[in-house]
């Protein structure tokens, strides 16, 4: 009998599609969390195949900040369309009404559009599974969590009592008001999410790709003036440069990187021939060494 | 490091041609495993580091923090670039698993960074569990150690087939080919008494960085790969699988609408093509595969390890759970196997205790027996063993409550590979992997008989039930279910009561009161009152039946509705305020051990069908209501 020897790529699709299809099967209410970006967007390719022929039977929740780029706006809404999938968004009604900003508000923004945010959304629907596009690569404390991650009741997650996880055999039992945060992407690296958005002709978002656009520079950081929202600084006026995006989230959160590549195969030649890390160009890491895990403790995706 | 600097070449002169390269590389999986000060972490930041994993940034923040918290001086401690958790980095010991990621020209890697304390022997098997491949660092100064058995030999129980003895720090032995050759000998002796007949050792130095991507001046003598080669080359355990028979466990069924039904799941083991003949477990009907199915268009074959979704030829029975077989060879379906138990809970494991085991797509009801012996993981001796505490690591018999279709753990990790979960707390408890099926399970058949158990309910003009009672010792269960008794009785109706006192002087004398003891109690009885219903009888149970998954179990033997579960509700004061046997005194006077609401919790039901709050009513006003509900 001749030996196919699937590549590593066919190997981790077939390893989220496992995990996808294991959520859809033990969980009551799952719902896949979908931020715009290059990672939900292979997420949801994902998911169409794992499915196939059905539509992937849970709609995508949009947790929005209302500070996102506009470009992502407008992908979100024909994402969802194209995959027949129902598109949820929620915007913290509290943080809404006390008008909070990157600009002014630090790390209350992440913490009331985003964690908080996002446990309103969760507790809303009662969904008790939710897909996130998390990858070990990213970060540390991400390095150490499980695909199937236990949330408590308050949506708290505890790395010293973590489930062990072996083999494909996932444990995804739980009582009443517990939910699970799955990572189908656990084991993709940047360069495997390019690699395969390249094969697989995945639709992203235009920012990711070199483009002539007004920005400034504010503390070591290229920022895009993506509206009129952005509050200049003395001296400050929006440059026109050839920049793109490695990773997108609020535009005045996220540090464009000066690019020419605009082309796939030129980003994951630039990404390659890199020497920062893609985390990089967050504001929100910079804080402390641990506080990815501290945030993701109180329930931060 | 010349082959990460021609990629770089490639990178920036044909980005193209290398995306080409890099999409058909193939992918390992390996867990390295060492203990605390065999340079673990540095092995695998050195791997990272010469594969240019490490980004600057990175790379400053490690700088930092090496300064601040590192153990190598003004030297870069690689370690803190893989412990990730703040309780890692303060206590500088791996806790978790840590997932790490690099790729060469040939091969994408997956590594899992396992820590080497006994007490975190459950996170090294979440690691092991899915490598290809073990590497098994021995710091060149030490030897072999009790460290280096244990994670040999858990490696090898996980079925790793490719093992690698890393002998590190080989700087600080000065590249002693004598001392090397020696502590490989040694290794090779324990080795093959446990079984692992192969191994590749590579003598290295982490943090000198010899034989790790390149070939050593050092070493000259050293004829085998340098560890990167290796790693490189080494057959996969996925082609192995594909050549075994097909096998696919349905994860899903997949019905968009009425003219389309397949079943979703991953290929565990052999190949499949369009046409095959398959064999649908355990229920044995037979079909052909019609097509093979995915978004990317249909396929004419597919193998181990491809997530797919087939459709039969045939409209057959067949849902999450079951498994597609090549109809040639079937696996064999039983409901007892032998198993090596891995325990990974703090609370130990209940012989008798019914647990969830999950096997792939399947859950069942399981009860682990107690166990045959325990390996002393360290000196591989086998001990006598009750029960299996955390981490320890046994053989016992398992139970499960319907027939599955299951394969040697040998022979195909996911068809033999379970886990077990709490009813309770739905923790993750333990691991097992199947030896065999147990031969009385396949020879012991029910006997049909001609008088069902509705004749015999008909001819005594009743519904049958099991009125099971259960709170604290002196609680008044008794009292009230000899009262119920004596109302049913007036009624004409037949009756039983099972007393707790009354059983434990014949049918459980053997039995004592810990808490493996109280759970086959309660297990006898319930089979005991299973067959009373079937001969059409009202049973009455007074038991304090203390845990909530043993009156679970009882529920799970008996027809639906046919348990009413009766809360004797006394508060712990009051019943020891009474304490008409006098036995709380000795409980408390510590003559007494194990006794239920003293040095034994009682777990309260959730949803009791009747709670009779004893503070409230008297035993006749109880014994009324009780009544009431059971015959309106």
């Amino acid at each position: 009998m001749t030996q196919t020897n699937l590549t590593h790529l066919q190997r981790l699709e077939a390893e989220a599609m496992h995990i996808m299809r294991e959520v859809v099967a033990q969980a009551e209410n799952p719902v896949m969390l979908y931020s715009v970006g290059k990672d939900s967007a292979c997420m949801l390719h994902l998911a169409k195949k794992a499915f196939y022929p059905s539509p992937p039977p849970f709609p995508l929740l949009h947790v929005d900040t209302t500070w996102k780029f506009k470009a992502m706006y407008a992908m979100r809404e024909t994402a969802a369309r194209d995959a027949g999938m129902q598109l949820l968004v929620h915007q913290n009604p509290d943080a809404l009404r006390q008008g909070i900003n990157p600009f002014d508000h630090g790390g209350l923004h992440t913490d009331m559009w985003k964690t908080e945010g996002l446990k309103q959304a969760l507790d809303l629907h009662g969904f008790d599974a939710a897909f996130g596009g998390a990858r070990r690569d990213e970060e540390k404390s991400r390095a150490k969590e499980r695909i199937f991650s236990f949330r408590t009741a308050s949506h708290r997650w505890d790395p010293k009592s973590q489930r062990p996880e072996l083999w494909r055999n996932y444990n995804a039992h739980k009582t009443k008001g517990e939910s699970m945060r799955v990572f189908p992407l656990s084991n993709w690296t940047e360069l495997d999410i390019w690699q395969y958005i390249h094969l697989e002709n995945i639709e992203i978002v235009p920012l990711y790709y070199a483009a002539a656009r007004p920005t400034v520079e504010r503390d070591g950081m290229l920022l895009m003036v993506d509206d009129d929202r952005f509050p200049l600084r003395d001296g400050e006026e929006p440059v026109m440069r050839s920049v793109r995006f490695r990773t997108l989230g609020c535009y005045p959160l996220t540090g464009a990187v000066e690019s020419e590549a605009k082309t796939l195969p030129e980003i994951i030649q630039e990404m390659l021939l890199t020497t920062t890390s893609e985390r990089q160009g967050r504001a929100i890491d910079h804080d402390q060494a641990a506080s990815m895990e501290k945030k993701k403790q109180e329930g931060y995706f | 490091m010349s082959e990460i600097y021609k990629t770089d070449t490639l990178i920036a002169e044909d980005i193209d041609k290398y995306l080409e390269i890099h999409q058909h590389k193939t992918m390992l999986r390996f867990i390295t495993c060492g203990s605390v000060d065999d340079g673990k972490s540095t092995l695998i930041g050195r791997l990272l580091f010469d594969s240019k994993m490490i980004f600057e940034d990175q790379l400053a923040t490690l700088e930092a923090d090496s300064k601040r918290s590192g153990t190598q001086g003004e030297e870069i401690d690689f370690a803190l670039l893989v412990d990730g958790l703040a309780a890692e980095r303060e206590q500088g010991i791996t806790i978790d698993v840590a997932y790490r990621f690099f790729a060469t020209e040939k091969r994408k890697f997956i590594v899992a960074d396992t820590p080497g304390h006994e007490q975190y022997t459950r996170n090294m098997v979440t690691g092991a569990s899915t490598a290809d491949l073990a590497v098994i660092l021995i710091d060149a100064r030490k030897g072999v150690l009790t460290q280096t058995r244990r994670h040999s030999y858990l490696a090898h129980l996980v079925g790793i087939k490719n093992i690698v003895l890393a002998v590190n720090k080989m700087d600080l032995i000065d590249y002693d080919q004598g001392k090397y050759d020696a502590i490989v000998a040694d290794y090779r002796a324990f080795a093959q008494s446990i079984g692992i007949t192969e191994f590749t050792a590579i003598p290295i130095s982490g943090l000198a960085g010899d034989n790790i991507t390149t070939r050593s001046a050092n070493t000259p003598w050293h004829d085998g790969p340098v560890l990167l080669e290796h790693l490189e080359t080494v057959e996969l355990n996925q082609t192995v699988e594909q050549d075994k028979p097909f096998r696919m466990a349905v994860q899903w069924v997949n019905r968009p609408n009425l003219d389309f039904r397949g079943f979703s799941g991953t290929i565990a083991t052999g190949t499949v093509k369009v046409g095959d003949d398959v064999r649908v477990l355990p229920s044995g009907k037979t079909s052909r595969i019609a097509r093979i199915v995915t978004m990317d268009g249909d396929l004419s074959e597919a193998v181990a390890g491809q997530a797919v979704t087939l459709c039969l030829a045939d409209e057959i029975d067949c849902s999450r759970g079951q498994l597609l077989c090549a109809a040639q060879s079937p696996v064999e379906v039983a409901d007892q196997f032998e198993a090596t138990v891995i325990w990974m809970d703090e609370v130990e494991m209940t012989p008798g205790r019914a647990y969830w085991l999950k096997l792939g797509p399947q859950t069942v009801s399981a009860t682990v027996a107690q166990p045959k012996y325990q390996v002393n993981v360290n000196t591989m001796e086998q001990l006598a063993a009750k029960t299996l505490d955390l981490n320890a690591i046994g053989v016992a018999n398992i139970t499960v409550d319907r027939d599955i279709p299951f394969a040697p753990y040998t022979d195909s990790r996911d068809l033999g590979g379970f886990i077990l979960i709490d009813k309770m707390t739905n923790r993750t408890v333990g691991a097992g992997l199947i030896h065999f099926s147990l031969r009385r399970a396949q020879n012991i058949h029910r006997q049909a008989t001609d008088i069902s158990r509705e004749h015999h309910a008909e001819l005594k003009n009743q519904a049958p039930m099991v009125l099971w009672m259960t709170g604290l010792s002196g609680s008044g269960k008794s009292t009230i279910a000899n009262l119920v008794e004596k109302k049913l009785a007036r009624m004409n109706r037949h009756t039983f009561l099972l007393d707790g006192d009354n059983v434990r002087h014949g049918l459980n004398k053997d039995l004592g009161f810990t808490d493996a003891d109280r759970v086959e109690n309660i297990r006898r009885v319930g089979e005991v009152a299973r067959l009373m219903t079937d001969a059409g009888l009202i049973v009455i149970t007074a038991f304090i039946s203390p845990f909530r998954s043993e009156r679970d179990m009882v529920r799970g033997m008996m027809q639906p509705g046919e348990f009413i579960e009766v809360f004797v509700d006394t508060p712990l004061e009051e019943a020891e305020k009474r304490d008409v046997k006098g036995l709380y005194a000795k409980a408390r006077a510590g003559e007494l051990k194990n006794f239920t609401g003293i040095d034994s919790p009682y777990e309260p039901p959730e949803a009791p069908q009747i709670r009779i709050d004893t503070t409230k009513m008297s035993a006749e006003e109880a014994a009324e209501l009780i009544v009431a509900k059971l015959i309106p």
